[in-house]
């Protein structure tokens, strides 16, 4: 039900994104989708991307501070609504969404998020039969 | 009005007059000495007695007091009156261990306030002066030592204490304040406010004299402070070892600070061999105490690095003069005037599990102050979440200020990030601007 996610740690100063994204690079490993946010010191650059455990071993190699976690990727129909419609269902069992993100992907809409309540937000996915994205899925489609 | 030159007799005293009053006064220190368990044992350990000091010169027969006894006598073991004698105490911040503590009774305070007066005094300070304080109160020696000094002129005196600089200029401009006390770099800070906000420190205030101490700076430093302020800039020179300010000040002359050699003896010495340099060498200062009643020191290293300049002072004073100081015989940082270790800031960062060893302490000046940066490696990301991120690094500031009584910016950096040098770590890196 879930995908995997790396977060990397970076400062917020210029060639450290691109340091990150050229071993990646190195090693043909496609992005998929990525936020980072503007801090004054440092970011988090979470990455969806092919071939995730590579990622992971190729950075921690590198002596890159980043983590492989688990987050949800749900899929919607590309028309509007259709993201309040989903989020308003975890918002109504009380859980909280620590961070999401979107994007496209053969014409369906993505939602990646993490929550406070994973085992919770699990079930929310299942007993609303909301389309889930997973690992394997994410690598067919590129 | 006119006043006498002199704050006190002692001042005009003759070489031969200071000398005299000195040994009579260390003769009854070493004698008020053994009420205390610590120097009885030291003297016991150099089989000496007290009445084996009879001339200024058997003073070298006496070990040496450091920094690290007054740790290991904490708080209370250097103490030679009872506790109920005390009055006050001062304390600075310790490295990994103890900090120390200096004890004052009534009698210590009033001299230690005598002491600071004469040399408010010796640089013009006069009853109709205003005197404004922007030092830190409470344990930091420069709030109540000048407070107490500039009342026992009879100044009027403004404790406006630390920071909120638009507060200190409408008090320069409401109460007409004519003397300051005042870091240099906060000095600096002050005259770039004024320009900001379209003063004119010449016409808007009556400011005439600034009081600068306790960071180390440069004549260059005093120089700017006084074009900037339209000022006469004195430096003055404390430890709180020694009460704290009123140790040393500069004279009208500005050449050096004079010392008061009825309070202290000097000896400047060899940092390793410990063996006395001839006058106008660069060595660590020692000093005794002559008049302190709680907690006399004998042959106290300052670590300061200075050296005694030699000739006479044309202000007709006697007492010795000081240099500048050159800096410290071990790594301490002077940051707006407070003394911290690397040690102090390494021992609380190695408690946060989420942070790797290295880390580096930047000093730096942003838009006139002295500002501390502490960058931190982290062990590895495995929160995924800013809000604990954030949360992480106020919590280390706030320990970090708890410790070191200076709030530091702290920023988390991934490891394997912070320069390295030759393989060491660097520790310190200070590009603070010298006025």
């Amino acid at each position: 039900m879930t995908v995997h996610q790396l977060s990397v740690f970076i400062e917020n100063k210029s060639g450290a994104l691109v340091s990150v994204l050229r071993l990646l690079k190195q090693e043909n490993i496609q992005l998929i989708a990525s936020t980072i946010a503007d801090t004054a010191d440092y970011g988090i650059f979470r990455i969806i991307c092919s071939r995730p455990e590579k990622a992971y071993e190729v950075l921690r190699g590198a002596g890159v501070a980043v983590s492989l976690c688990e987050v949800f990727a749900i899929e919607l129909d590309d028309r509007p609504g259709k993201a309040a419609d989903a989020i308003e269902l975890f918002a109504g069992e009380g859980i909280s969404i620590a961070y999401l993100y979107s994007f496209l992907l053969n014409g369906k809409g993505v939602l990646i998020f993490r929550t406070d309540n994973p085992e919770k937000a699990a079930e929310v996915i299942a007993s609303n039969g909301l389309s889930v994205i997973e690992e394997k899925d994410l690598s067919r489609l590129l | 009005m006119s006043y006498q030159k002199f704050f006190n007799p002692e001042e005009a005293y003759s070489r031969s007059e200071i000398e005299a009053l000195q040994l009579e006064r260390l003769q009854a220190t070493v004698k008020h000495c053994m009420d205390s368990p610590f120097y009885r044992e030291r003297f016991r350990q150099a089989g000496l007695s007290p009445s084996d000091i009879r001339t200024l010169d058997d003073l070298k027969k006496i070990p040496f007091t450091t920094k690290q006894d007054l740790r290991d006598t904490y708080p209370f073991g250097m103490a030679t009156v009872p506790l109920d004698k005390c009055v006050r105490l001062h304390s600075s911040s310790g490295t990994t261990g103890n900090p120390t503590v200096i004890l004052h009774t009534q009698q210590d305070l009033d001299e230690w306030a005598n002491a600071v007066a004469r040399c408010l005094w010796m640089v013009g300070c006069r009853p109709e002066d205003v005197f404004q304080n922007t030092s830190g109160y409470g344990m930091f020696t420069g709030g109540l030592g000048f407070q107490y000094g500039a009342e026992k002129v009879g100044m009027l005196t403004v404790p406006a204490a630390a920071g909120n600089t638009l507060r200190q200029l409408k008090f320069f401009t409401d109460f007409g304040t004519t003397v300051v006390h005042a870091i240099p770099s906060y000095a600096a800070r002050l005259y770039e406010v004024m320009v900001e906000k379209g003063i004119d420190p010449r016409k808007d205030t009556k400011l005439r004299t600034l009081v600068i101490g306790a960071e180390p700076h440069s004549e260059d430093t005093r120089k700017r402070i006084e074009e900037m302020l339209g000022v006469k800039a004195y430096n003055s020179f404390g430890m709180s070892e020694m009460c704290g300010p009123g140790v040393a000040f500069e004279c009208p002359e500005q050449n050096g600070m004079h010392i008061w050699e009825d309070y202290y003896i000097v000896e400047i010495v060899d940092p390793d061999t410990l063996e006395p340099v001839p006058d106008g060498t660069v060595g660590e200062l020692v000093l005794t105490t002559l008049k302190r009643e709680a907690m006399p020191l004998l042959r106290y290293r300052t670590r300061d690095l200075t050296r005694i300049l030699p000739g006479e002072c044309p202000c007709g004073r006697h007492h010795i003069r000081l240099d500048r100081m050159k800096g410290r015989s071990d790594d301490m940082i002077i940051l707006k005037g407070v003394n911290i270790f690397p040690i102090q800031i390494e021992t609380i960062l190695m408690q946060f599990q989420e942070l790797a060893s290295d880390y580096l302490i930047t000093l730096e000046t942003v838009d006139g102050n002295d500002t501390m940066t502490v960058d931190v490696e982290m062990k590895d990301l495995y929160i995924d979440d800013y809000g604990k991120l954030q949360a992480l690094s106020r919590e280390i500031t706030r320990q970090l200020r708890d410790e070191i009584l200076i709030t530091p910016k702290v920023r988390l950096v991934p490891k394997n990030t912070l320069p390295k040098s030759e393989g060491k770590a660097v520790r310190v890196v200070d590009t603070r601007k010298k006025y």
